[in-house]
């Protein structure tokens, strides 16, 4: 393993598909430590396949896929997360048949390098709302809720990196904007993000580098300030 | 019916209805949590009512024996046993349609027939009852009910109590729950679903067949004991609501009262009153008791 660790994510020619319809064709994602990177793109271009493919749930896939320098091309799901990896899903995933307090130590469990700072108590702290929900069922729970319970339970597992996708799907706009405050405070602990949403804009502020797909490839990709002022960005996210 | 007679009455029912829980119990979860249709659950609960009989003289032989020993070598066999099934079989049948699961699941049946025709023989056997609970325990002047009886519901009982505790308070509770609603975000959680199956799966296999091995010595060990496990067992499922491990307590409780006092009020139609109740509590509730989140 003479592999450098400098990258917490390498992705190399990442190709998915579902059945006999190919939808990545060679992509290549680099994520290093504590870094953000937004992943942008019109509907159906690809942005959740290549997510669930890096987590292990497409099987259907080719490339290399590594994390912390370790080879995660064929590993299971439970896998990756082992590696350090938590996602909040498109559409929150929260069980509904568990309550908020079930649904958060359900996951928990020390880092990769053992960090055990997002302790139930923090992350109750972090969202309060979540205090006085904790013996509902997750789906007896508002959508934004929902999402902090999401993003609570992400914490929970200690991860280095968290992957966000649509996490402001559905919300109200007071809600959306506690949501991206959230998102910037996992920025600012260090936690590496992944992070798909629909306002790139919003995406762009907060992140350091960005990639744009188009038709299961990666037509832009670099530091998110170049990327904004990219003239081709406006016609592929097609607004 | 005089009330000593309602009382035993009663517990014959308590003792049934929990006996049948264990076994419909696995039943329920592994469809619930899995989707397998298992078929092949009454020959659990055979496979440990023969492990009861044939276990016996290897026990006696190996380490001293008594009832006791003979039924701890045989929940530990079983564990072994379920993990290994599961593994070698039932792990490819998750992601298949209920056509293919019913076709293996039943080709079990048959192997596991004919394993024991092979093995143990077609004859009725025997189990006897350890001497410590070979006694009885007087109701009234002349009644008596079998102490043996008794330590079958108890034991039930203790086991009914430490499911539901696993169920709802550990940790391991939670992941089982979990995977029933959203596979992919427990495994993206970090935990491993398929272990998470198989320990499912073994003990489900493992409570039938210690109900196989309990009931043995009141209701003798028999070919074809199986299947008619399995059809109360799926009665139970279904009343009690696919999936759901407290509709399944409360069915087969059910079932336990409507099949005792069904032989006793109406023995001209025995055989139907389960049937009966179960259709009309369909008729009431088309998705059982308790429908599963």
């Amino acid at each position: 393993m003479a592999k450098s660790v400098e990258y917490l994510l390498e992705a190399e020619g990442i190709h998915a598909w579902y059945g006999s319809s190919h939808v990545l064709h060679g992509i290549d994602l680099r994520i290093a430590r504590g870094q953000t990177v937004g992943l942008l793109g019109r509907n159906g271009m690809g942005k959740s396949t290549l997510i669930r493919t890096l987590l292990g749930h497409v099987t259907q896939r080719d490339g290399r896929i590594s994390f912390f320098g370790e080879d995660c091309s064929h590993a299971r799901p439970h896998q990756v997360a082992r590696m350090g990896v938590a996602y909040v899903p498109e559409g929150r995933g929260v069980f509904p048949n568990l309550t908020v307090r079930e649904n958060l130590i359900m996951a928990a469990r020390p880092g990769r390098d053992g960090q055990n700072d997002w302790s139930y108590e923090r992350v109750l702290d972090r969202f309060p709302r979540l205090t006085e929900r904790l013996t509902n069922m997750g789906n007896q729970l508002s959508g934004g809720e929902q999402q902090m319970l999401s993003i609570g339970r992400a914490l929970m597992t200690h991860p280095d990196l968290i992957i966000l996708d649509e996490a402001t799907e559905g919300l109200a706009p007071l809600i959306v904007t506690e949501i991206w405050n959230v998102i910037a405070d996992i920025r600012e602990s260090g936690i590496a993000t992944l992070i798909v949403d629909r306002d790139f804009r919003r995406v762009l502020a907060h992140s350091d580098h960005a990639l744009v797909l188009q038709k299961g490839l990666s037509e832009l990709a670099g530091p998110a300030a170049d990327v904004a002022n990219d003239p081709a960005l406006t016609g592929l996210l097609g607004v | 019916m005089d009330l000593t007679t309602f009382l035993i009455q009663c517990l014959n029912a308590f003792q049934y209805g929990l006996l049948l829980f264990l076994v419909a119990s696995g039943l329920t979860l592994i469809f619930g949590i899995m989707g397998v249709i298992n078929l092949a659950h009454g020959s659990f609960y055979m496979i440990g009512a023969y492990l009861a009989y044939a276990l016996a003289p290897v026990v006696a032989s190996a380490i001293g024996g008594g009832f006791f020993a003979t039924l701890l070598v045989g929940v530990v066999l079983s564990v072994v046993f379920g993990y290994l099934l599961e593994w070698a079989f039932y792990s490819y049948l998750y992601e298949r349609d209920h056509l293919q699961q019913v076709l293996m699941t039943y080709g079990l049946i048959l192997v596991f027939e004919e394993l024991r025709s092979l093995l143990v023989g077609d004859n009725v056997y025997s189990v006897e009852i350890p001497q410590v609970l070979a006694g009885s325990i007087p109701l009234s002047e002349v009644m008596t009910y079998p102490t043996y009886r008794l330590f079958v519901s108890a034991i039930c009982l203790v086991l009914v109590g430490a499911m539901f505790w696993v169920f709802a308070r550990t940790r391991l509770g939670m992941m089982i729950r979990a995977g029933a609603s959203n596979r992919e975000m427990v495994q993206s959680l970090g935990i491993d679903i398929s272990f998470l199956y198989r320990v499912v799966f073994a003990a489900g296999f493992a409570l039938a067949a210690f109900a196989g091995m309990v009931a043995a010595p009141v209701s003798t060990v028999y070919p074809g004991m199986g299947g008619e496990v399995l059809i109360i067992c799926f009665v139970v499922v279904v009343i009690g609501g696919i999936g759901s491990i407290q509709g399944a307590l409360v069915a087969a409780l059910l079932i336990g009262f409507v099949d005792t006092f069904g032989k006793v009020l109406v023995p001209g139609a025995a055989g139907v009153m389960v049937y009966l109740a179960m259709a009309l509590i369909l008729l009431w509730k088309p998705d059982g008791l308790f429908k599963a989140g």
